[in-house]
């Protein structure tokens, strides 16, 4: 879990995944010029790249490859994880 | 100094060729046997004194990895202009073209992304208010 924390812990690796959770199925180029133009990110596609892998290897961003594209999807659970460990509503000392 | 002419690697230039005046609506501008392959570009109707696109083939080692790498990141090879991104979407899509990223707002503009089917990707974009190109007139 701590990789998925660690993961959260950017503003840009979350940026991503907003857009992501707005519009599945991404490749980097399509995530690069949003962050870019929605979001005034200027960060390198090398960066951008590595913040993705960074995601996918939390758990949080799976990659497919359909044609010769390689598209990038928002996955939620490791989230959800954590809201199940932690549910809200629910008190500790109850 | 002006831009008369730029490339694109395609695999097969017939099949280029065809997609790029069938299907996007360019013409023939020269097609020129040069050994097995030919000198083969075209133009487009809306800008006949415009730029040509050299549909060069790909048989240099060097491009197949070159475009690999590019292509699975979905970076475009090249840009072109339209007036209305949705129609043309639309249009394209039912000639069977794929896209890989659908239509974008990106702020000043609207950008989508297809294959070309020859090794490609090309970017649409539909800027919303004419350029400024710095006040030349």
């Amino acid at each position: 879990m701590s990789d998925v924390f660690r993961a959260l812990d950017d503003e840009t690796r979350r940026t991503i995944l907003d857009e992501l959770a707005a519009r599945d199925g991404q490749t980097l180029f399509e995530i690069c010029s949003t962050l870019t133009m929605r979001h005034g990110v200027s960060s390198s596609r090398q960066a951008i790249s590595q913040h993705l892998a960074v995601l996918e290897a939390a758990g949080l961003v799976a990659t497919e490859r359909r044609g010769r594209s390689k598209f990038h999807y928002f996955k939620p659970e490791p989230i959800a994880e954590i809201a199940r460990r932690w549910p809200p509503g629910k008190r500790i000392d109850q | 100094m002006r831009i008369a002419m730029t490339s694109i690697f395609v695999d097969d230039q017939r099949a280029a060729l065809a997609f790029y005046t069938d299907v996007l609506g360019f013409e023939k501008r020269h097609d020129i046997p040069i050994g097995d392959d030919f000198w083969l570009t075209v133009t487009s109707p809306e800008s006949p004194d415009g730029p040509e696109l050299l549909l060069e083939p790909a048989g240099h080692p060097a491009v197949k990895p070159y475009r690999d790498a590019l292509i699975e990141d979905g970076i475009p090879l090249a840009q072109f202009a339209v007036d209305n991104l949705a129609a043309e979407h639309e249009r394209l899509t039912n000639l069977g073209v794929v896209f890989t990223q659908q239509p974008t707002d990106i702020g000043d503009a609207v950008i989508a992304v297809l294959d070309d089917t020859c090794g490609n990707l090309i970017q649409l974009v539909e800027m919303k208010q004419p350029a400024n190109d710095g006040g030349a007139a």
